[in-house]
Order: structure tokens, then sequence, then C-alpha cells
């Protein structure tokens, strides 16, 4: 069963086409995610999927409910995870998650075992009685994925769930998204611009300037790159891609000073490149196709190019800032 | 969705409470200006007015206002606190959440106006001092108007933060909406008594006849200081006033809350 489907969303801002036709479907218990550097308009389609913003054109189900005219039902049956933090500060934990507990309309006597259970699988159940003023970005973080599980939603949307913390935490925190996927048989929808987080999923759609340019299973992703990635330095890089492309009959990409193509036997194919390359090599790698060698193939550039603009780093320091103080 | 009010408006005013009993330099505050006018005003004008009313002195006559002023600055910024909900991110939860969105600001307003009845309950204790009686029947013609006046003005405040998206205005909302306010009231003047001009301001505030309404059930209908169109306007008149400004209010920041882009 499709537990998310999208049918060519639109979202326009004024001028600016933040969405631009974008289909999929979800089923049910799959994670499914949306990777895409900043502003390619992952959080425009998860806000449009949980009635916070309506489309400009196209509909959208979740749960079998219609995003635009059923929106209550929508709400009652998803959770959501946020990329700024969403608790008040000025209360304590379990404070936070009681009143989302009656917000969402159970009874206390319902609400405490389950408290209880979340609490305890993201390791705060000592710290209930604490503010969250008190809290670090990690403890925030878990809390919201606590409180996104506590009404039983069928879906759960994460958008860019470990932005702005460190590595051990991120680890963390995917260990118990797996765990609770098995336990609740629950459907993941995620946005990320980090290439390991997406690792995680079963199917990526790989999502730029509001299009999705393509979807499918990560192996088959990987597999659609075409044999071996091979990545060179040279000391004139211009002129190696014409090099490459006019001698070699190769399709390079470039990103962060590196040139990367794809050869079928990548191990048979190097001593040869190597000794009759014409200009002078700095260094070469030879690697299996990741997730970024499949996001230059597509978009042409790399996925980090694309956040060198400086409000948008701006936003995410301020945003990060804001999650650990 | 209506089945959901109900709920929408008892969940959000218990979390306001919660925040006010947790806020404890909010709770000070709040008591601190108000207590601070009567004493220095009071110091300061009482021996200059003299009697204010045969058998009200100055002291007397603000008293009332004073009881007021906390409700007045209190409610506006418990509505005005929707765009800090917004800033810090809490207002998407409560979005999201299957709860109504006319309900969160009535909610809003129903935690104001309890708030305010435990206020004007702690001012009361003031009253022994300034030699104003305070017996049941006054207590119990106080809890309604605090109440209605707190809604109305909790309305206000949410009517300006409904589409406020920072916080830059709010300096501006001090100065150009709490500030005149709370002057224009007739807290510290009688508006009769006043230049043409200051009057018809403060027959256009709200407040005026809040502050009115508290006063006369205080010290007895004949202190009514408010006359519109030659009418002198009692505790109800003022009460209704209070009333269906503040629903007026209310319907139009639901209105321009409801919207979703």
């Amino acid at each position: 069963m499709d537990v998310i489907e999208a049918n060519n969303l639109v979202k326009r801002f004024g001028e600016l086409e933040a969405v631009r036709g974008v289909s999929f479907s979800v089923k049910e218990g799959e994670i499914f995610g949306f990777l895409g550097p900043n502003g390619a308009g992952k959080t425009t389609v998860i806000n449009i999927l949980c009635t916070l913003l309506l489309p400009t054109a196209g509909a959208a189900k979740v749960n079998g409910y219609d995003v635009i005219k059923e929106c209550n039902k929508v709400r009652q049956s998803i959770g959501l995870i946020f990329q700024e933090p969403t608790l008040d500060d000025y209360l304590t934990a379990e404070q936070n998650l009681l009143f989302h507990g009656y917000a969402y309309g159970i009874t206390r006597k319902a609400l405490e075992p389950r408290l209880r259970t979340l609490l305890e699988m993201v390791e705060l159940w000592d710290r209930r009685k604490a503010k969250i003023r008190t809290y670090s970005g990690g403890m925030k973080r878990r809390l919201e994925i606590a409180r996104g599980l506590l009404h039983c939603p069928r879906v759960l949307f994460l958008d860019e769930p470990t932005l702005g913390l460190d590595p051990q935490t991120r680890r963390r925190i995917w260990d118990y998204i797996r765990d609770l996927r098995k336990r609740e048989n629950l459907t993941i929808f995620m946005t990320t611009h980090y290439m390991e987080e997406a690792e995680n999923c079963d199917r990526v759609a790989i999502i730029d300037h509001g299009q999705i340019a393509v979807m499918d299973t990560l192996e088959a992703l990987k597999d659609s790159v075409g044999g071996d990635v091979v990545s060179v330095r040279t000391e004139d890089n211009g002129e190696a891609v014409r090099v490459l492309k006019e001698q070699y009959k190769l399709n390079p990409g470039i990103g962060d000073g590196i040139i990367r193509f794809t050869v079928p036997r990548g191990e048979e194919f190097l001593p040869g490149f190597v000794s009759g390359f014409p200009l002078r090599l700095l260094s070469v790698g030879l690697a299996r196709p990741t997730l970024e060698d499949v996001f230059l193939e597509v978009t042409g550039r790399s996925i980090r190019e694309q956040q060198a603009d400086p409000l948008d780093a701006m936003k995410q320091m301020v945003r990060r800032r804001g999650r650990h103080g | 969705m209506m089945a959901n009010f109900p709920r929408s408006v008892w969940v959000i005013a218990y979390r306001e409470l919660l925040r006010f009993v947790q806020d404890r330099p909010r709770v000070i505050s709040s008591f601190g200006m108000p207590l601070v006018f009567l004493v220095i005003f009071g110091a300061g004008f009482g021996r200059l007015v003299g009697q204010m009313m045969p058998g009200v002195d100055y002291l007397q006559f603000m008293y009332p206002g004073i009881v007021a002023m906390p409700i007045l600055m209190t409610s506006v910024m418990s509505g005005v606190s929707i765009v800090w909900d917004r800033e810090f991110g809490f207002l998407k939860e409560v979005l999201v959440s299957p709860l109504s969105r006319s309900g969160v600001l009535a909610g809003k307003a129903v935690g104001a106006g309890i708030i305010a009845v435990i206020q004007g309950c702690i001012m009361l204790a003031v009253a022994p001092f300034l030699d104003v009686p305070v017996g049941p029947g006054t207590v119990l013609a106080l809890i309604p108007l605090v109440l209605i006046l707190s809604f109305s003005l909790s309305a206000l405040g949410l009517l300006i933060g409904a589409r406020m998206r920072s916080q830059q205005g709010f300096q501006l909302l001090m100065q150009l909406v709490i500030f005149p306010m709370l002057f224009l009231s007739g807290i510290f003047f009688p508006v009769s008594q006043v230049a043409r001009w200051l009057e018809v301001l403060s027959k256009l505030n709200p407040v005026t006849y809040g502050v009115d309404a508290i006063r006369q059930a205080f010290l007895g209908s004949e202190v009514a200081g408010v006359t519109v169109f030659g009418h002198t306007m009692g505790i109800v008149d003022s009460a209704i006033v209070v009333a269906v400004v503040g629903a007026v209010f209310l319907t139009a920041a639901t209105w321009a809350f409801n919207k979703r882009e």
C-alpha cells in the first residue's frame, strides 16, 4: 500500500518556483529519502505533505487522506521532526511531551507508559524533569524524536534529522530510527543533504532545482553510474576535462577541484591511463561509485558546491547555533 | 474540526499557565511597575490633587486602575507571545498538531484571563492600606470584569502577533500600543476633565471602559466617569463595550492566523 502519494506538486512563492512538478509514492514500512542541496525544495515538499503549506498545483495523499481537504486527519496520523527545534524551552521535557500527548487527544493514563518507553529509548528518562533550556542540541533532537512518536503516527517525517549534530550523536539517532522502524512498522520520509545519511534509505530521490532528477533504490542508483569511479587531480583541470572528452571519449564531471569519470573496469584502465595521459597528474584514485558520484553524474556538480551561497551558509550557522544553545 | 475546539482551548491555556507559574521574573515584574506608579504618583500628586470626589482621595481614585495595569500588560503580551512561539519554533509544533486554529487563539486568551484573575486577587492585598473597602460583592463583580478585560486585550495582542514575523516590531509595539493605552485609560486622571482631544482619544481606548467598570466595582456607581453621547456608562455598559471590542479583535486575529499560504 502507498502511504504517501504525491502527484505533480507545484509550489510558487511569488516569482520563485520552489517545487516544479514533483511526483512520487512511498510504500508502507519504507525509508524514503529526498537528497539534494539546500534550496532544492525538500523542505517545501515536507511542509506541503504535513499541511503547513498549500500546493500551488497538484495533489498529495498521506495515509489515504488528502493534504488539502482532510488536513486534520493527516495531522493526527503523522509525526514530524523539523530542522529547527520546536520545543518549549521554558518547560521541562516531560511537560513538553504531556502537552504533545494532550494536543493529540491522548489521556494521561494512556500517555504515561508510552512516554516512559520513548524517553528510555532516547536515554532521557533521567532528565525528564529538567528544563529544555539546559539541554544540548543532541538531547533536544532526541527528545523531539520521542515526541514525534508519542501519538503512534504511521508516518514519520524527518527534515534534515541530524543537521548540525556531531557524528556520534548522528549515529545514535539513526540507531533509534532503524530500531523503531522494525518495532512499529513505521514509514519514514526524510530529507537530507548528507550523502552518508542518505545511505540509510531504501529508496532515494535526488532533487535539484525543485524537480526530481532520479529516483530509485540505493543499489540501482549506484549501478546506474556504470562501472568504477576514477578521480584525478591535475595541474590544469580545465584542459584535462577537454582532453578526457576529446581523446578518451569520456564524460567527466568536476567538483571540489577533482575530476571524476566512470570506466567499466577501473583496475585494468588505470595503468595505461596514468602512463599515457598528456598532462601532469597530481593524484589518481579509484573507487566503487557512491551516492556522491550518482549526484555528480545526474546534476553535473558536487552537492557541496551548490551550498556555496553565503546567505544559505549563514542561515545554517544560525540554525545550528540555535540548536546548541 | 469543531470537536477539537474545547480540547485546543484547554491544552493551550494549560501551557500558558505552566509558563506563567515557572517564569518567576515575569510574575514579579508584572506587579513591580504598577506598585511603583502607585507609590510615586500617589506621593507626588496625592497632596496636590486632594479629594477627587467626595470621600475619594487620589490614591483611592488611582488604585482600581493600578489593579487593571498588570492585566493590561500581561494580557497584551500573552497575545503577542505568539510571535515568540513562532520565532522559537514552538508554534510549528502547534500548527502541525490536530488542534484547531481558532481554539489555539481562544486558549491563549483564556489562559491570559485566568492569569489576570490571579493577578487581580494579589493586587487586592494592597487595598486595606489605602482604605479602599473590599467586600465579597467587590470580588464577585471584579472577577468577570477582569476576565473580560483580559480576554479583550489578549485578543488585541493576538491580532498584532498573528501576522508579525519577528520581534523587531516589539519596541514599537510597547511605545505605540501599550503606553498610550495605559496613559489614556483614565487610570491616572478622570477622562472627562481633560482637554477635548485627550478625552476623545481616551474614549476610543477600550481599556478606559474596563478601568472605569473596575473603579465602580470598588468605589460604587457614583464614581462612574465615562459619558458617551450623554449617557453615563454603568458597569454592565462598560463590560459590554469591552467584550464586543474583544470579540472583534479575536475574530480578526483568527482570520489572519487561519490563512494557509
